[in-house]
């Protein structure tokens, strides 16, 4: 059991203030991402939760209890690092044992113990050799096994899979999510790849200068994201963004004549968001548009991309934006070819170009 | 721009064979995509292409002419590296204009100038012109490196993973970006990696390269959908195909340690015993599917979801559009796209079963 809450928890470096005032609640048994480009605060944020860094401002509380500061040891959490911290002079069953041994546990429980977590992720075969006789993907592994075996009360992982390649990063990315649904312990993991944070995430935190963007459900993220910047960081490619000026249920874009009629639901709400002004911007994912010969809007083929089971067209519209949409893989388009097609409407999203945020739909839709 | 060929490239290093006879061609206005793992021999294969290391045996042609005897500076190719080589003091104007300045070439500061700012344009950064390099960020600093290959019209483009070095927004913008420029300037281009993906997307042709050795040349279509062996249906196409143990017994084809039958499709010749690949998208749930397995894991992506179903002691990889309903637990019914199956022998060579 363990809930987490940081109460407007901030950290100030000097002069730069690293995480500004947040509010979280993980909840018991929950996998939380949090997810943003270099710099934007996470690790920090991530740090603090475990004691290894002290707050500049708020209180931090596991299971209802004031842990702000508590020295780390005292919070009964485990640190799974970017890994390689194995020791590389002992055996894989030696480095798992070790915190339990450090704990003063009997030797029955750390044999049994060991040889639980070592059954969970297949690893028995390779409990006496040493990290250096491993490959990258074993010893990540024993790191996990190590942090596993201690049964801690929540689990903090910073960038364990970093240091991998992109093949083992596919399949330990499952093997811990795996661990999770089997396990349950409430774990906070980092890191700057959104296809990670979508693909094991309960929820994701998505953060950018040192503040929380959103916090939301991969569904929640990918189609309703709160603001262009999360718009852009989720998904790959990200969401396409076409600036255009509204007037009378007509959005009409700049650059190739793209006119895109606002489904009736939408067009009180936009009038109401935007006020006086025009400006706005036309969101939808890239798998939202469909080739369609008799098509609305038009765009000319910059680059075509074959992505395996399926591709991707990549259509210039203007003089300086790029689109991108999600095809079945078909014949290549040769550059400069006009390309017409519809989005469908159950996937547009609309922004403020000024504020950069969602324009949300009216709740008695 | 050239054709360029290798024959019968082999290269030693003291105790390890770099490369073992190793032939292909890039055709004049190709993209050629040189793909393996750490290790293969892809950077050795490109240095010996530029001259910047000598192979022991084979010859390498640039349009039918052996050109081993030249020195790196007289076979014209232009190179980007992973690294940026950038004078760090000098404007972005002035290092792209540097390769044209060389004494070899004789351009006129006009001629110069109109070629710097076409290059500029092409690769957005005409902005940027008058910065010193060391102030750009990396996805512009390697915009400035490929301008300074493009900037003059070499025989070949070598690059050697260009994009590894930036985040995974600015490699996809970039790879965009190098395959328009490629086509529109039709160069022949050699370019080298371990991303399956920068692979599949950007290239004409691509080779397999593994321990020294070619294992396979096409389209990205002819690898992705004919893979020649496990190993190279397991290096292209994210997620893994599915490879499994199979045996056939009569009619049927059991899948090991699985529930998994299926009848043996008429005329097709298997062997008792043999390798099963099937890729994730092949594996489709459908409710009035011929298969059941149990959900265990659900991956969305985005676009896509990848469901982790067991059958037996057998994990299942299926690619489903969108974000699925099903739930870790829901027993579900599934099919498989037969004729998108591969048939591998045990020691992993494909095999045509109805030849």
């Amino acid at each position: 059991m363990s809930t987490i809450e940081l109460r407007q928890v901030e950290k100030k470096f000097g002069d730069l203030h690293a995480v500004k005032a947040l509010d979280l609640t993980i909840q018991d048994g929950e996998f939380i991402v949090l997810l943003g480009p270099s710099g934007c605060g996470k690790t920090t944020t991530l740090r603090m939760i475990s004691g290894l860094e002290t707050v500049s401002g708020g209180t931090i509380w596991l299971n209802g209890r004031n842990v702000t500061w508590l020295h780390p040891s005292e919070r009964d959490i485990a640190f799974v690092f970017q890994f390689y911290a194995l020791y590389p002079h002992l055996t894989a069953w030696r480095n798992i044992a070790f915190p339990l041994q450090a704990q003063g546990e009997s030797r029955e429980t750390v044999d049994k113990r060991v040889n639980e977590v070592a059954k969970l992720l297949r690893i028995e075969h390779l409990l006496n050799a040493h990290p250096g006789q491993l490959s990258g993907g074993d010893q990540q592994r024993v790191a996990l096994a190590r942090a596993l075996v201690r049964r801690p009360a929540a689990f903090l992982m910073d960038e364990p899979l970093g240091a991998l390649d992109a093949d083992f990063r596919e399949s330990m990315r499952s093997e811990i999510k795996r661990l999770h649904v089997l396990q349950h312990a409430t774990t906070v993991y980092v890191t700057h790849d959104q296809i990670e944070a979508m693909a094991m995430g309960d929820r994701i935190v998505v953060m950018s200068e040192a503040t929380i963007q959103q916090i939301g459900t991969p569904a929640g993220v990918y189609y309703d994201p709160s603001n262009l910047f999360v718009a852009r960081f989720i998904g790959s490619p990200g969401m396409n963004l076409i600036a255009g000026k509204y007037a009378d249920g007509v959005i009409q874009m700049a650059g190739l004549d793209n006119r895109y009629a606002v489904p009736q639901d939408w067009q009180n709400t936009l009038k109401k968001a935007l006020g006086g002004t025009s400006e706005i911007i036309v969101g939808f994912r890239p798998e939202a548009a469909q080739i369609n010969d008799h098509g609305n809007l038009v765009g000319k083929v910059y680059a075509s991309e074959m992505q395996g089971s399926s591709a991707v067209l990549h259509l210039t519209i203007n003089e300086n934006e790029i689109i991108h949409i999600r095809t079945d893989r078909l014949i290549p388009y040769p550059i400069d070819t006009l390309v017409h097609f519809d989005i469908n409407p159950k996937m547009v999203r609309f922004f403020n170009p000024k504020t950069e945020a969602a324009i949300q739909p009216e709740v008695t839709q | 721009m050239s054709h360029v060929e290798l024959q019968h490239i082999s290269k030693n290093f003291p105790g390890v064979t770099a490369l073992d006879d190793i032939s292909f061609d890039i055709k004049d206005g190709e993209f050629f995509v040189l793909l393996g793992p750490t290790g293969a021999g892809k950077t050795t294969t490109l240095r010996v292409i530029a001259g910047l290391g000598q192979q022991d045996g084979g010859t390498v042609l640039f349009d039918g002419q052996p050109i081993d005897d030249l020195p790196p500076s007289d076979r014209d190719v232009a190179l980007v590296f992973q690294q940026y080589s950038l004078y760090p003091t000098m404007s972005v104007y002035d290092n792209l204009a540097f390769p044209l300045r060389s004494p070899l070439r004789r351009t006129s500061e006009e001629e110069i100038r109109k070629k710097v700012e076409e290059t500029a344009e092409k690769l957005r950064i005409p902005h940027l012109l008058k910065r010193k390099t060391a102030h750009l960020s990396g996805g512009e600093m390697q915009r400035v490196s490929i301008g300074r290959a493009i900037v003059r019209s070499p025989r070949i483009f070598l690059m050697d993973e260009p994009l590894s070095n930036l985040d995974a927004k600015l490699r996809e913008a970039l790879r965009i970006e190098l395959q328009h420029l490629q086509k529109t300037q039709a160069s022949t281009t050699l370019f080298v990696t371990h991303d399956q993906i920068e692979a599949l997307t950007m290239a004409d042709r691509i080779a397999i390269l593994n321990e020294g050795k070619i294992m396979q040349v096409g389209t990205p279509e002819d690898i992705y959908d004919r893979p020649a062996s496990t190993f190279i249906g397991q290096l292209v196409g994210t997620p893994r195909i599915n490879i499994y143990n199979a045996r056939r017994e009569d009619g049927t084809v059991f899948i090991s340690d699985s529930e998994l039958r299926m009848p043996v499709v008429d005329g097709s010749k298997l062997p008792s015993e043999f390798l099963m690949g099937i890729r994730p998208e092949n594996i489709k749930p459908d409710p009035n599917g011929k298969f059941a397995g149990q959900v265990i894991l659900t991956e969305p992506l985005g676009a896509e979801t990848i469901l982790h179903i067991q059958s037996g002691q057998r994990n299942l990889l299926s690619l489903v559009p969108g974000m699925t309903a099903n739930r870790i637990g829901d027993v579900i019914k599934f099919n498989i796209a037969f004729e998108h199956i591969h048939y591998f022998g045990l020691n992993g060579e494909r095999f045509n079963p109805t030849v």
